[in-house]
């Protein structure tokens, strides 16, 4: 047997609260991080991703909370990502109880946090997570553009390469967030992952476009070891077993 | 075992310390054991190290920083001393790799704790690390994984192993194998020391059996 591909429910968590509204399930509180992790964990979540939207250092402290809570909650590992600006930051995240962090910004902006990362706890603890679109004609040689600020604002980095170095320099996994598809429930960017899949051995996570289980299958065989989503699990519209389902179905190993 | 079922009637919980010698997500560990029944104590003090009923060494991050922590804290004699003795260790992840003669990450060898033969070193594998929810081959024999279903997965991270079970069998371990591109040492049991390579504490129910297991024999 081989392993298995995750199945990632990710939570937008933002003061302690989970935002982009969350409907599924009948939970007596859904915005509750914690209650949702638990949820996720019970429904055969092979992962949970947290992302700390606002990642203000007001925030901090609340962030904190709500992982050392939901690890006390979970038994599968626990990713959070947002606002990671330094080495210290991942002290503090993992001593919270994370077992992975996701590191987006600051890398673009100083790639050499990564090594630093790598070299202190190891490089299974660092995803970097790419917010990718599809770039202006002649932008970037792959013709897929890292950008910042949601997708908002281009960086002129191109996302294929930038994926290959920060593989080379230290990152444990890749989480590639299609800009273009997210939200649009049209499937996954499958030509970004399997460009990504060509110059990176490090496991790649596909992002953004997933609507129906139908899309998934198809971003494992372009190249993804995991698929994470959020609303289609939120909303109801999809449950982590069926995804699973139309996983093994295409001949893809599941747990 | 006389002392498991006197202990399971007196209704008393094998006492268990996880060694905190720096490094890894400690919590998890003791939450785990915790949930799989034990009376869970996460310390560097070596005297309840060594007098507790079980021992887990974990571990996550590099082999030399590992042993660094445990060599700062002069913790492997109280580790070598329990075996021994014949009483139980369990290594988790890096925490098993420490168990064996040396472990080579980045062309340096480090010196480990000899407690099992043979070494560590990067999978012959093109996808690293090794990340995810993974099937392992049991011996008939084992305690540590009776009773897993066929197709029960552990969650494993890492880049490196021992993939040389040769060595451990005629040494007279047990060797659970797992198969990441190229096959490896999954899991190890011989007389009071067992180890995984994988993340019990993390592997769902699957992590809960093998932990109930380990705790059955303290």
């Amino acid at each position: 047997m081989t392993v298995a591909v995750r199945v990632i429910p990710c939570l937008d968590v933002d003061a302690g609260r989970v935002v982009k509204g969350v409907n599924f399930l009948d939970l007596r509180d859904a915005g509750d991080p914690v209650e949702l992790a638990a949820a996720y964990d019970e429904a055969g979540a092979d992962e949970l991703t947290f992302l700390d939207v606002t990642a203000s250092s007001d925030n901090r402290g609340t962030m904190l909370d709500v992982v050392r809570r939901t690890a006390e909650s979970v038994f599968i590992p626990l990713t959070v990502g947002g606002g990671i600006r330094q080495v210290a930051d991942v002290d503090t995240l993992l001593r919270a109880g994370a077992d992975k962090v996701g590191v987006n910004t600051a890398a673009i902006a100083r790639p050499e946090l990564i090594a630093e990362i790598a070299d202190r706890f190891g490089r299974q603890v660092l995803v970097l997570s790419l917010d990718v679109r599809r770039a202006a004609p002649g932008t970037t040689a792959s013709g897929f553009e890292v950008t910042t600020h949601g997708g908002r604002r281009g960086t002129g980095l191109d996302a294929v390469d930038w994926a290959r170095r920060a593989a080379e320099l230290g990152a444990g996994e890749l989480l590639l967030n299609s800009m273009d598809a997210d939200g649009t429930k049209s499937g996954f960017d499958l030509k970004l992952i399997t460009a990504v899949r060509a110059v990176a051995d490090v496991p790649v996570v596909a992002s953004g476009g997933a609507g129906a289980a139908r899309d998934f299958p198809p971003a494992v065989a372009a190249g993804a070891d995991a698929v994470l989503a959020a609303s289609v699990f939120h909303f109801g519209e999809l449950t982590v077993g069926e995804v699973k389902d139309a996983l093994r179905g295409a001949g893809h190993p599941v747990r | 075992m006389t002392t498991d079922s006197a202990r399971a009637t007196a209704g008393v919980r094998p006492r268990v310390v996880v060694l905190d010698y720096g490094s890894g997500n400690l919590r998890s560990a003791e939450r785990a054991l915790a949930r799989a029944g034990a009376e869970v104590t996460v310390t560097a003090d070596l005297t309840a190290a060594a007098a507790a009923d079980g021992l887990v060494v974990p571990g996550v991050g590099a082999y030399a920083a590992c042993m660094a922590g445990i060599d700062a804290l002069r913790a492997g004699p109280v580790i070598a001393d329990r075996v021994a003795a014949g009483r139980p260790v369990l290594g988790i992840c890096v925490g098993m790799q420490v168990l064996f003669e040396y472990g080579e990450e980045h062309g340096v060898v480090s010196k480990g704790l000899g407690l099992l033969p043979g070494g560590v070193t990067r999978l012959a594998a093109r996808r690293l690390p090794h990340m995810g929810w993974n099937t392992v081959d049991v011996p008939p024999a084992s305690r540590l994984l009776a009773g897993l279903p066929a197709d029960g997965r552990f969650y494993f991270v890492h880049s490196y192993a021992a993939t040389e079970p040769a060595g451990l069998v005629a040494a007279g371990a047990l060797v659970t194998t797992a198969t990441h591109e190229t096959s490896f040492v999954a899991a190890v049991e011989r007389g009071p020391l067992s180890a995984a390579q994988f993340h019990p504490e993390k592997s769902a129910d699957t992590g809960a059996l093998l932990l109930r297991n380990w705790l059955a024999h303290l």
